[in-house]
């Protein structure tokens, strides 16, 4: 009779099924990591953001800061806004964002600190080589956002309260426009990331701003192109705090310190200013800029 | 566990004043009887009697409303053991193997695992099904199945054994191979309680009839009595196939 | 966008043996495996249980699971992101952004399934079986081994379909598990990665070879199907 056998196969193959995704799990639990002396593998938790994440730069440093340290960074990629409510929620031990003013107001409240400068990358304005707002080749942000806003072209905005959206609202405030009151239809806010912002914009052929790092990388370009750059007012800069271990005694202090340490350190920002995408570098390390 | 030669026996069973209640009826009422060791003791009667509600009482699947359900040994279990079985009308087959089948019912007496597939296979032999072992018991005929869930009690050693229309629904041919099977098991000592509406099945196998009739107990005598000179009109009815319900 | 890149993209990956997509595969199976078994052994018994008891407001209980059969991925792993953070309330076991907060939040959205299918398939059984296993002494909850291993290839569906439900979902793992690459970056959150990084091709292939996972679990769902089919005659 060959009906049994082939039920006994059948809960044979469920029941291994089952198994292998237990053997699976223990195995993962372990990365493949060489053993470490000290009990499991050291880690810190890092909550940075997208264009950090999307633009590779973390794959490109991060291996080099563990060689050197054994330490493996676990990178969580949010938004600005996202990021630092991680660090004030406990739940990363080191915050690495770019947006200044807030990044002082969470020194301020107690959620961490001290903050320093890391690097600094810029923003362009991304348009369809159309162009029907005419701003293309301009080095004056604020005209060309007057220009968008008078013509209703469409622009997306990330929205989502990120690094590059507080800039995004800091520059429409520069052009002396009251985005409350003349916001139309032509203004998309998509509340997620830059690539999701890029994607949108490559979609709808409109205009939007985005962090140079992230826009060399994006491979979705569509009819998109750099129509403005170069204004000083473009200038994006990035902070690292460590979250405060008083407020979280199981952040990881030494560790966390360790890192931050290092990505300041000629070393670190070596490594930062050799990332290049196509020959062309993404981001440029200004740790020693105070004032920065 | 070897089987010990028991020295108690859960016979004889006594009903008294045995009455059930659903819906606010009673379905049965004031029925009393004995059951002693050995005989094959035929329910008789039109449909809706109460014939299937009495053996049900007395194997316990419901409780009575009222009266006494009295059996020798405390409620017909000795050490552990369940001493009576039942057959239904439409067999229960598991989704299993015919030899899986008897084998659940005997873990589920107790029995530990080399010794149910030895009971097992002994009780399918004894009733020819040992080259159905392990079909699945649901794709086998009604009257195979029939002849499994009386295998599958014979397994359980019943001292008695309640059968509910066994063969209500087979052929002429797999009801004569049940009714071979019944007399086998009463000429090996198994008290047998059968209710049947069959007039010629009643005939064939009785020692003695209940005969009842509206949810009472009518008539109670000897098979040779009530077929050949019944004492109540009902009865007289009923076997000149007057009597519907 | 060519459809021959992502599916040369997904050839490349498959044979490739790339380490980084390897563990992006094994990570998927091995969290969804777990919540699946995780929830089977706790759904199993529940659903049962609730097939065989009878107390006031049972039925409400059952319209609540059934409805949960529907609670959307994202909400599941929101709250337990809530639950797991380290300002939440199980915030010191420091679970939050680890493949176990993946697990729960999988198992959460797998339980109900099985709950509820265990449910309707023990009570139908149990119809059907009541006095049969009654009359061997199999009565109330002790009739539960018997029904869960009779309604086992029904019971294997529900918990296939549970697989097919966590395998497919991005919304709960992406936020308790925070997509990190390495350690809990799975198929979908990659796939939600480099659609966001505007690499198209490879987030299809990505899909491409996640269709094939879950086409290779529909053929076993349909098999058992037609197995048991044959079974229960």
């Amino acid at each position: 009779m060959t009906t049994l056998p082939t039920q006994r196969h059948l809960i044979a193959a469920t029941a291994s099924l089952l198994a292998l995704g237990g053997a699976a799990l223990a195995q993962d639990a372990r990365p493949a990591a060489p053993a470490t002396a000290a009990a499991g593998t050291r880690f810190i938790t890092v909550a940075s953001t997208t264009s950090t994440v999307d633009s590779g730069l973390f794959n490109h440093i991060l291996p080099l800061f563990k060689a050197k340290t054994g330490i493996e960074v676990r990178v969580i990629s949010q938004g600005t806004g996202q990021a630092l409510d991680t660090g004030r929620r406990g739940d990363a031990d080191v915050v690495f964002v770019h947006a200044r003013a807030a990044e002082e107001r969470f020194v301020a409240e107690g959620h961490g600190g001290p903050r320093r400068p890391v690097m600094y990358n810029d923003f362009v304005l991304i348009g369809p080589k159309a162009d029907p707002a005419g701003i293309k080749g301009s080095r004056d942000i604020a005209a060309a956002l007057r220009a968008i806003q008078t013509r209703a072209t469409p622009f997306v905005s990330r929205g989502d309260r990120s690094g590059t959206h507080q800039a995004e609202l800091a520059l429409w405030t520069a052009a002396g426009i009251d985005l409350a009151a003349t916001r139309g239809s032509w203004y998309r806010e998509i509340g997620q990331g830059m690539g999701a912002a890029l994607n949108t914009a490559s979609a709808m052929n409109g205009y939007v701003l985005s962090d140079r790092a992230t826009w060399l990388s994006f491979r979705n370009r569509g009819d998109l192109d750099i129509l403005v750059e170069g204004d000083r007012r473009l200038f994006n800069q990035y902070g690292i705090m460590l979250v405060n271990p008083e407020r979280h005694p199981h952040v990881k202090k030494a560790d966390g310190q360790a890192f931050i340490d290092w990505i300041v350190s000629p070393e670190g920002q070596k490594a930062i200013a050799d990332y290049k995408i196509n020959g062309q570098q993404l981001f440029f390390a200004n740790a020693s800029d105070t004032g920065a | 566990m070897t089987v010990m030669r028991e020295t108690t026996s859960v016979l004889p069973l006594a009903v008294t004043g045995l009455a059930f209640e659903a819906g606010g009826k009673r379905l049965v009422d004031a029925i009393g009887f004995t059951i002693p060791r050995g005989g094959l003791t035929v329910l008789i009667g039109p449909n809706g009697s109460g014939k299937s509600l009495t053996l049900r009482l007395c194997h316990g699947l419901l409780t009575p409303s009222a009266g006494r359900i009295a059996w020798a040994a405390d409620h017909g279990v000795i050490a552990g053991h369940k001493r009576h079985a039942m057959v239904f009308q439409k067999p229960v087959m598991l989704r299993r193997s015919a030899l899986a089948n008897v084998e659940h019912a005997l873990a589920a007496a107790g029995a530990g695992w080399s010794e149910r597939r030895t009971r097992a296979r002994e009780a399918l032999d004894r009733f020819g099904l040992t080259d159905k072992a392990d079909r699945p018991a649901r794709l086998m005929s009604g009257g195979e199945q029939q002849r499994l869930a009386i295998a599958r009690a014979w397994a359980l050693r019943p001292e008695i054994l309640f059968l509910d229309e066994p063969t209500s629904q087979l052929d002429p041919g797999a009801t004569r191979q049940i009714e071979q099977m019944i007399l086998a098991l009463k000429a090996e000592g198994v008290t047998l309680v059968m209710a049947t509406h069959d007039m010629g099945q009643a005939r064939r196998l009785a020692d003695r009839v209940l005969f009842l009739h509206r949810g009472r107990l009518v008539e109670d005598a000897a098979a040779e009595t009530f077929f050949s000179g019944p004492a109540s009109a009902e009865a007289r009815a009923f076997i000149a196939g007057d009597l519907v319900w | 966008m060519d459809i021959a890149q992502s599916f040369s993209a997904a050839l490349v990956l498959i044979w490739g043996g790339d380490p980084a997509f390897v563990a992006i595969v094994r990570l998927s199976l091995a969290v969804t495996l777990t919540a699946v078994a995780v929830a089977a052994l706790i759904g199993l018994p529940v659903g049962a249980l609730l097939a065989l008891s009878r107390f006031s407001g049972r039925g409400l209980v059952i319209v609540l699971i059934n409805a949960l059969m529907g609670l959307p991925p994202v909400v599941a792993g929101l709250l337990v992101f809530l639950l797991l953070s380290r300002s939440g309330p199980l915030g010191p076991l420091g679970l939050l952004f680890t493949p176990t907060a993946m697990v729960v939040a999988q198992a959460i959205l797998v339980l109900p399934i099985v709950i509820a299918i265990t449910r309707q398939l023990v009570e139908d059984l149990h119809g059907e079986y009541r006095e049969h296993l009654a009359s061997l002494g199999l009565t109330g909850l002790r009739a539960i081994p018997t029904l869960l291993w009779d309604g086992r290839f029904a019971l294997a569906t529900a918990i296939l379909a549970g697989f097919g439900r966590a395998s497919a979902e991005v919304g709960a793992v992406l936020i308790v598990g925070g997509n990190i690459a390495g350690y809990t970056r799975t198929m979908t959150t990659a796939i939600a990665l480099e659609t966001s990084k505007g690499d198209l091709p490879l987030a299809l292939g990505l899909g491409i070879v996640l269709i094939l996972l879950t086409l290779g679990i529909n053929a076993v769902t349909y098999a058992a199907s037609r197995v048991g089919a044959r079974f229960a005659g």
